[in-house]
């Protein structure tokens, strides 16, 4: 049963995100990549991580997107006019092909060994995932957190740097 | 319980549609959407592992990947809004010169 | 099976089918009447008498409008982007509803010995304990976010300069106010200490238990967020995006027929979802001296009228008034708010 919803969730997000790739209309290819995101949205709820999928929902799907469908207006970009030349084409494909079976192979010959961690069902349920994450996120990973503030306010003054009118 | 694996393949596959689509399209903001594609299909690998490991760890780091590709959008959109101004398009073919 | 909480499946199923079932129809029809409802106050307060002619007191109105629309004919531009421009309506109305699933409307009831708490997405295993989304207000703030989508695509498909216009506006007002409406809502995790909506309400009970009467910080941000939420969902004063004076009718301007009514639909349904959140967060949700139930809808619709009446007595806002006032006013507000309830809550424990 869960496998059968997983199967479906996974053929709707791997055909959506052909058609990111695919779709000559950059709009429509933005709509396909909100599918693919709700997709991943789910199975995030199905790995027991909703506070996860609710955060991917509203940075991709409501912030991310937004952007990027307000600059696809902005510029009023229709289709694309001109295409990769075949060599390109081909290359590019199976380069992406190769990188497919290389992480096939990984995963085949490799198999999963690591110390086993304390959090289960019964513990998210019971403490609720937010709290988890939070309390990860305030101790173990308090730099790293402090630095990603950092990190936003570079890309704050970067954007407006350079949205001024005179470069 | 869904296996692993289903997850991992899930990923792999969408991670390497997302590198087709960077190396294959012209236009600047397509790329950009692949980009988060590829950024996303890492995610979903970190999240699974965090699931069957036992340890949030993995989630914690979705969530710096997140900010960064938040940052990258502000920065990203930016930039191509800025060039577009200059050439008046957004073809990645057009961008052959390092000034103008 | 371990999801429904050792309560037999075919009551866990009838049970919420039920619930959805009388949430929707209960959310419809407050719709259509608040159509009626807003033309009629408008009138008054404009001294006029408003629709009067269709059933008793114009009392039919809302029904003649929707069969009209109805029976229209439905024109889709030949230069529009049609699977856009039909799915446009469709997203719009969509995220509307489905935030009710996570509101709770009334206190948990007991019907043979099994315990229902008056929430969709919700359920109690038998010892009573209640099981609502551990995230429900994240899932509110989603929602908020994808509703959006509608008007800009309906903006973009319809291949029109008005309507590009309006999706352009509609998606820039979105993302400053949901900024502001987001940082409102942080002052309500930080008194409650949960994200759970059933846990939310529950702290709120007694008039001086409501959120918006704990602290001065959470008064302002609850008027902060009403005000950041009418302009997500693009209410008078803030309706630029179909602002009719200068937009034709902005991002609707191709629409037709029953098209149109959706988006119409939306509109209001969003404002019974604006009002309903603002209800749960910081006004008691059921709290207070009705029956439960009764109590929540006679919060949802004196809010309702609140958002008329801001209709009848401000002019619309001009374009760059209107970011001034989410980016340079707002912002600055909520995050001193968020200090200031933090430095509240450490001083007065």
């Amino acid at each position: 049963m869960e496998t059968l919803f997983f199967l479906i969730v996974a053929a709707i997000a791997v055909i959506c995100s052909l058609m990111v790739v695919t779709n000559k209309n950059p709009i429509n290819s933005a709509l396909s990549l909100i599918m693919t995101f709700f997709c991943l949205a789910t199975l995030y709820v199905m790995l027991e991580a909703p506070f996860m999928a609710a955060i991917q929902v509203i940075v991709y799907a409501g912030a991310i997107m937004v952007l990027i469908v307000f600059v696809i207006m902005l510029l009023n970009i229709k289709s694309e006019a001109g295409r990769r030349t075949s060599h390109a084409l081909f290359m590019g494909i199976s380069v992406g092909l190769l990188l497919l079976v290389q992480t096939w192979y990984l995963l085949v010959k490799s198999s999963l060994s690591s110390v086993r961690g304390t959090v289960d069902s019964a513990m998210i349920s019971k403490v609720g995932h937010t709290e988890l994450i939070g309390k990860s996120l305030f101790t173990d990973f308090l730099l790293p957190f402090e630095i990603t503030s950092i990190l936003l306010l570079v890309a704050i003054v970067g954007a407006v740097v350079l949205s001024k009118k005179k470069l | 319980m869904v296996s692993l694996n289903f997850y991992l393949v899930l990923s792999a596959i969408l991670f390497a549609i997302g590198t087709i689509g960077v190396l294959t399209r012209r236009n600047a903001i397509v790329i950009f959407m692949c980009v988060e594609l590829m950024l996303n299909a890492v995610n979903l690998t970190f999240i699974a592992f965090s699931k069957y490991l036992g340890n949030l760890d993995g989630q914690i780091f979705v969530f710096f990947v997140m900010t960064v590709a938040a940052a990258e959008a502000a920065v990203g959109l930016a930039l191509m809004i800025a060039y577009f101004k200059n050439r008046e398009s957004i073809d990645v073919e057009d961008m052959n010169l390092m000034k103008w | 099976m371990d999801i429904f909480g050792d309560i037999p499946w075919y009551i866990y199923f009838a049970a919420m089918i039920l619930k959805v079932l009388v949430a929707f129809v209960f959310v419809l029809l407050t719709v259509a009447y608040a159509t009626y409802a807003e033309r009629k106050l408008i009138g008054f307060m404009q001294v006029r008498i408003g629709p009067n002619r269709t059933g008793p007191i114009g009392l039919l109105q809302p029904i003649a409008d929707g069969i009209k629309l109805f029976f229209k004919e439905e024109i889709i531009p030949a230069q529009a982007s049609k699977f856009a421009f039909v799915l446009a309506p469709l997203v719009a109305l969509v995220p509307a509803f489905i935030s009710f699933a996570v509101i709770p409307f009334g206190d948990s009831i007991q019907i043979a010995g099994y315990k229902f708490p008056l929430q969709i997405a919700a359920y109690a295993d038998k010892a009573g304990t209640v099981y609502d989304l551990n995230i429900g207000v994240l899932y509110i703030l989603a929602m908020a976010s994808l509703g959006v989508y509608g008007i800009v695509l309906a903006g973009w498909s319809s291949n029109s300069k008005y309507s590009l216009l309006g999706g352009l506006r509609a998606s820039a007002q979105m993302i400053s106010y949901e900024l502001a409406a987001g940082l409102a809502i942080v002052c309500v995790f930080m008194v409650s200490q949960s994200l759970s909506l059933q846990a939310i309400v529950a702290d709120q009970s007694g008039l001086f238990g409501w959120y918006i009467f704990r602290n001065p910080f959470l008064f302002v941000a609850g008027i902060i967020f009403f005000i950041c939420s009418l302009a997500e969902i693009n209410r008078t004063p803030f309706d630029l995006p179909e602002a009719e004076t200068e937009l034709v009718s902005g991002f609707c301007t191709e629409y037709s027929s029953m098209k149109y009514a959706m988006f119409f639909m939306a509109e209001y349904a969003n404002m019974v979802t604006v009002c309903a959140v603002m209800t749960t967060l910081f006004l008691g949700g059921w709290h207070g001296p009705l029956p439960s139930v009764l109590n929540f809808i006679a919060k949802v619709y004196v809010l309702m009228f609140v958002c008329m009446w801001i209709r009848a007595t401000y002019p619309r806002y001009r374009y760059d008034q209107l970011m001034k006032l989410g980016w340079k006013v707002f912002l600055p507000i909520t995050l001193f708010l968020i200090m200031g309830n933090a430095i509240w809550m450490t001083l007065f424990k």
